[in-house]
């Protein structure tokens, strides 16, 4: 997989699956806010975390697992794309 | 030490005692010492006192946690005033709700929350004097505020407020029934008799490297600051923002060298899980306290295998007591315990009787409503005549028994268990959550018609909330439009699990909102 479009796709299918079932993918927008927007909670997110560095053999600093760096899909899909180079 | 000193002269004495010792550490960042605390303290003591702001006033704290943060607490308690802190990731319309509703004399705030708070403060009144902090951290905003004012006007120096026993140190907000939160006001004498009784119970040391995990306007945060700065110890502030990473709390515990360890039982329950905590050196570690919900025996059984060194202890109470009742968990925890610890005893400078609904006592054995009397229990809600009178049952003998609401059983060994609550409130990952304030927040939504919200244990989550929502002309609003909208008026901790939308809601013979029968939709 390669580009920012496809781990877009990917971050959120995952969110829509795990955590809105049932919910209009075309709500789920790029840029919402999904952590100051109450989206997700704090469990969310983690669990979010852990399955993206088990799918892609990655590992997430402390630091970058916070509302700055994963608060829509357009950051998430950014840092994992970073993260694998 | 006299038991009815003010809550800042304990901190006094160890400026010349400790002197360069950290009283205050920013994790990977900047610490201060008693000395240097006890001087920007004092500045702005004096500050406050210039502006006329002295016994008998109260003052906001919108920041984040800071070293900042705890030099303005004992700043403001040093001038006689009281600190009302609220949280700084809650909703501005929420915190200038708070700040109006206790009519502040001052604010110490970051400059980022200037113009919404503003903004939202015109709507309800006159904006109070503000002192802006640019950037909180190692205490230098709060210098370079009391700089700039000092530039402007001179602040002279001061003795410290001699406040009575009866006087405001700090209210507390939590959340309200209806739809507003209400301010639980606490003493000097209250938070006084509570630290002394830590003091005797924990017994710190000068050596101690205290954890600050909970936010400021949470009252776990009054064991953490003002018991670690009596004793001339260390206070390790978390940051908000890493709060909840269980990786990162683990490294922090492990490096930071923590001694006492006090948060909700929820964020050792994720270090349990997830904190990889196998992979650290915890062998300063001597206490870990938790407070503000029930532990899940399961994570609690694994946290004590992983960590087996500090001896534990299962604190109970309210914003209105602070902890009244305490339990030592002895490890291991057995294999086939399934039933939760108890609450244990009532705190020996606390009193505590069981009560049944017509409120005569009820012997050991039998279920009924924990109160609670002695010089932890607040002063009453700010503002709130009557619910501060259906707080409290007054006994023959007219002695004040605060009424908790949380239904307890008596032990053949004394101890307490807990069974639930009285009313409509839950405890969310230590929190307190009144269901009727979710209620009214939704309410706000235009297309809602309807609304029930219901909690149900959870196994993961220890509570799963949900919304039972009508729509008023048919448009069911998505999931994500509740949430951000929730976002906007709420706490996070208080945005339901879920949303569930029905035709109309149950009711019952008398036309009220079913909530049993949803309780089991729930």
């Amino acid at each position: 997989m390669s580009g920012d479009t496809d781990f877009r796709k990917e971050v959120r299918d995952f969110i829509l699956e795990e955590f809105l079932p049932g919910e209009n993918p075309d709500e789920l927008t790029d840029d919402l806010p999904l952590i100051s927007g109450g989206i997700l909670d704090s469990i969310a997110t983690l669990k979010m975390v852990l399955h993206f560095e088990e799918r892609y053999g990655i590992v997430l600093e402390a630091h970058e697992a916070d509302k700055e760096h994963l608060d829509t899909i357009r950051d998430i899909a950014a840092l994992l794309a970073s993260k694998r180079g | 030490m006299s038991p009815d000193r003010p809550l800042h002269a304990s901190f006094a004495p160890m400026a010349a005692q400790r002197g360069e010792h950290p009283a205050v550490v920013e994790p990977g960042g900047r610490s201060i010492g008693y000395a240097a605390l006890d001087a920007l303290s004092a500045r702005l003591r004096d500050r406050l006192i210039a502006m006329g702001v002295g016994p008998g006033a109260r003052v906001g704290l919108y920041m984040r946690k800071s070293i900042d943060a705890i030099a303005t607490l004992y700043g403001v308690l040093r001038a006689g005033a009281a600190y009302v802190p609220v949280d700084p990731d809650a909703p501005p319309a929420r915190n200038a709700y708070i700040l109006n509703n206790c009519a502040v004399s001052a604010i110490l705030l970051e400059t980022r929350f200037v113009d919404r708070l503003v903004e939202e403060f015109r709507a309800l009144g006159a904006v109070p004097p503000l002192i802006e902090l640019q950037d909180p951290g190692g205490g230098v905003a709060l210098a370079q505020a009391l700089d700039r004012a000092d530039a402007s006007s001179a602040a002279p120096a001061r003795a410290d407020a001699q406040s009575r026993p009866g006087d405001l140190a700090y209210i507390l907000y939590t959340s309200g029934s209806t739809g507003r939160p209400k301010g639980v006001m606490l003493s000097h004498e209250n938070a006084v008799s509570f630290i002394d009784w830590c003091s005797d119970t924990f017994r710190p040391q000068a050596g101690d490297r205290f954890s600050s995990h909970a936010p400021l306007h949470f009252d776990l945060s009054i064991l953490d600051v003002h018991v670690a700065l009596k004793h001339g110890a260390t206070l390790v502030l978390v940051p908000e923002e890493r709060a909840k990473d269980a990786l990162h709390l683990a490294r922090l515990i492990a490096e930071e060298r923590i001694s006492i360890w006090y948060s909700a039982p929820s964020i050792l329950s994720l270090m349990a899980q997830f904190g990889d905590l196998d992979r650290h050196d915890f062998s300063a570690l001597r206490l870990v306290l938790f407070a503000g919900e029930v532990f899940p025996v399961k994570h609690l059984r694994s946290l004590c295998a992983l960590v087996p060194g500090p001896r534990y202890y299962n604190l109970y109470g309210p914003t209105e007591t602070n902890v009244c009742t305490y339990y030592e968990v002895i490890p291991p925890v057995p294999d086939d315990r399934t039933a939760p610890y108890p609450i244990g005893r009532v705190c020996e400078h606390l009193r505590g009787v069981v009560v049944d609904e017509s409120n005569a006592a009820v012997a050991a054995g039998g279920e009924g409503e924990l109160c609670i009397s002695g010089p932890g229990v607040m002063q009453g809600y700010w503002m709130l005549p009557e619910q501060t009178e259906r707080g409290f049952l007054v006994d023959a003998d007219g002695m004040r028994w605060y009424r908790t609401g949380d239904i307890v059983v008596e032990q053949p060994d004394g101890n307490l268990t807990y069974r639930g609550r009285r009313d409509r409130m839950v405890k969310r990952r230590g929190y307190r959550v009144e269901l009727g304030e979710i209620e009214a927040g939704l309410y706000q939504h235009p297309a809602i018609k309807e609304v029930a919200v219901v909690a149900a244990p959870d196994a993961e989550a220890g509570v799963r909330i949900t919304a039972f929502l009508s729509s008023r002309d048919g448009r069911k609003a998505s999931l994500i439009e509740l949430k951000r909208f929730c976002a906007e008026r709420l706490p996070l901790y208080m945005i339901p699990d879920r949303f569930s939308w029905l035709d109309a809601l149950p009711k019952t013979s008398t036309s009220k909102v079913d909530y049993q029968s949803l309780k089991e939709l729930g």
